[in-house]
């Protein structure tokens, strides 16, 4: 397999789940393959994912690594537009976030960062 | 010396699967060693909900899921020797022990002993005018809104002092969730309130089980990529502890889901701020160490959790009335449904403006990816959108007032006839809707108003 590298949605390398506590909303992004881990560090970046959430308001956000699971937590502001409380949004929990952050963040990876039998790798 | 503790999780949320104590009571039967059950069911608004329905009826107050959980597992736990531990006491514990020996009665089991924990209502502790007073975090201010609960995070040690009466079942209103599998850990290891790090440990416990299934590969599914066995018969989680808090997450045998770093990671994460910093009444854990190691399948072991001391204030949730929420949806489908949807949604805004509406209105079109865009159009015209398919318009508002709640649902609904051609399936809803807000009051406030009490 040619293990060049290639760009792919973040989904490609990674998964999370989405939390949130008032209007502060909290995405995990975990690396399939210990090898995209270096990778997350360098291309996954607390800006970067700001950006994704600016559209909904959000106006800051921190990033926290735990190296031993492979994983960063992104801790995004005002992300929720009100939170439970006060927002209009269908997904009042932004529940649903997760999969915002996996699919708008572009990343460029070898593709052994990406699992073995991966469905971007059919393309 | 104890050496293995088993706790189960049999609910994660109010309206978790009724039945998924059962796979967890029958693997109880092999195990060897103090066997607990938690359910945990009480979100941030419910115990709004549950102090509305004592007020109009002293007897209720409790969860209105006590029955669908209880009924099921009580007879084998008590038979087993399965502790329950469950916050389904909501706002009146002691109303849902008198509930659950109602229902030993009915199902004849005798010698049943409930023990409940109570004190975590503010109400009955500081006047009201003074917590309406207080500087809130996380969520809304009061803004004269009128109070309708205010209660404190309590920690493990109540829950553990409920355990020491010898009580088959303990239940408790307002408790940090965790607290469900950390309160029976120091009951049977004897950690002390100072030993940070077995505390710390007996907190990831009760954080990794508390969503129940979430850790056992339910809401966590993405064919394809995260593939996941049987789910319609997911087990939920059992963590078997030692005392050195080193522990094991696993599920019942011949179950549906699955367990492993990735489902344990998720969970772990899920709703933690900072990872090095996560506050509970009993320790500040931080996970920045953790290790998660798969020793067999669905097995995960999990070392590595550092505590530091606890708070010195206990987290509290206020809330207030927070009007109406008003919700509408109507649904195109086929040739040029995208553009149909949308223009129901013109028509709908022109109306409303028209009527006086004054309240801020959303209107989005599902189906174009509305639950990312937070309403914001822009956002949308990136995407190239099929404009055939299947598209529901949504209307949404809020307000004090029920009839500008009450507005958006009739407007859409007056679309099957005067909106675009071949709208379908109207539903909408007008609901009263809670509001919370956070506020940190010292302990010692608190814990000096915390009760144990025995019904048998």
């Amino acid at each position: 397999m040619n293990s060049g590298p290639i760009t792919v949605p973040l989904h490609a390398i990674a998964h999370g789940r989405a939390g949130d506590k008032g209007d502060t909303s909290n995405v995990s992004v975990i690396a399939y393959m210990p090898q995209a881990w270096p990778h997350l560090l360098e291309q996954v970046t607390a800006d970067g994912v700001l950006e994704v959430f600016a559209h909904l308001g959000a106006t800051a956000c921190q990033r926290y690594e735990l190296p031993n699971l492979h994983a960063l937590n992104f801790v995004i502001e005002n992300a929720l537009q009100g939170g439970v409380n006060a927002t209009l949004g269908l997904d009042r929990h932004g529940k649903t976030l997760s999969y915002l952050l996996l699919g708008e963040v572009m990343v460029t990876v070898p593709t052994d960062c990406l699992p073995e039998n991966s469905p971007y790798l059919k393309d | 010396m104890t050496d293995l503790v088993h706790i189960g999780c049999g609910a994660g949320f109010m309206g978790d699967r009724f039945d998924a104590s059962l796979p967890i009571l029958k693997s109880m039967e092999t195990r060897t060693g103090p066997k607990y059950l938690m359910f945990e069911v009480l979100a941030e608004r419910t115990l709004a909900v549950a102090q509305n329905l004592r007020r109009d009826d002293p007897s209720k107050g409790y969860s209105p899921y006590l029955d669908h959980y209880i009924r099921p597992a009580l007879a084998q736990a008590k038979a087993l020797g399965v502790t329950i531990v469950s916050n389904m006491g909501a706002a009146n514990p002691n109303g849902a022990a008198r509930r659950v020996l109602e229902t030993a009665k009915e199902q004849g089991i005798v010698g049943l002993k409930v023990a409940t924990v109570t004190g975590d209502d503010l109400t009955q502790i500081i006047p009201t005018a003074e917590i309406a007073a207080m500087q809130t975090m996380e969520g809304i201010g009061f803004e004269g809104r009128p109070i309708v609960s205010a209660n404190a995070y309590l920690g493990a040690r109540p829950v553990a002092q409920a355990i020491a009466t010898g009580a088959d079942v303990v239940l408790v209103g307002r408790t940090t969730d965790s607290a469900l599998a950390l309160g029976p850990l120091i009951h049977e290891f004897g950690w002390d309130e100072d030993d940070w790090d077995r505390l710390a440990q007996g907190t990831t416990v009760g954080h990794l089980l508390e969503c129940g299934g979430q850790i056992t590969g339910c809401y966590f599914a993405d064919p394809g990529f995260k593939d996941v066995p049987g789910l319609s018969s997911a087990g939920f989680p059992i963590a078997e502890i030692s005392a050195d808090g080193t522990f094991t997450i696993t599920k019942p045998e011949g179950t549906g889901g699955l367990v492993n770093r990735q489902t344990v990671t998720e969970q772990l994460l899920y709703e933690m701020h900072d990872p090095s910093a996560y506050l509970v009444p009993d320790v500040v854990l931080d996970c920045s160490d953790l290790q998660a190691t798969e020793t067999g399948p669905d097995r995960v072991e999990i070392t590595g959790a550092k505590g530091h001391p606890a708070p010195d204030t206990l987290k509290c949730t206020i809330c207030v009335d927070g009007g109406w929420l008003g919700e509408s949806f109507m649904t195109y489908s086929g040739p040029n449904a995208v553009a149909r949807a949308d223009l129901a949604g013109q028509i709908v805004r022109d109306r409303l403006a028209a009527n006086g509406m004054n309240e801020p209105v959303r209107i989005e079109t599902l189906g174009t990816g509305a639950t990312h865009d937070g309403g914001n159009p822009d956002k949308r015209a990136r995407r190239t959108l099929p404009t055939d398919g299947e598209y529901t318009v949504r209307i949404a508002t809020q307000s004090v007032s029920r009839e500008k709640a009450q507005m958006v649902v009739d407007e859409l609904m007056m679309l099957y006839c005067s909106g675009p051609a071949a709208g379908g399936g109207h539903r909408g809803s007008v609901t009263s809707q809670i509001a919370t807000a956070s506020v940190l009051i010292p302990r010692e406030r608190i814990e000096p108003h915390v009760k144990i009490e025995v019904f048998a």
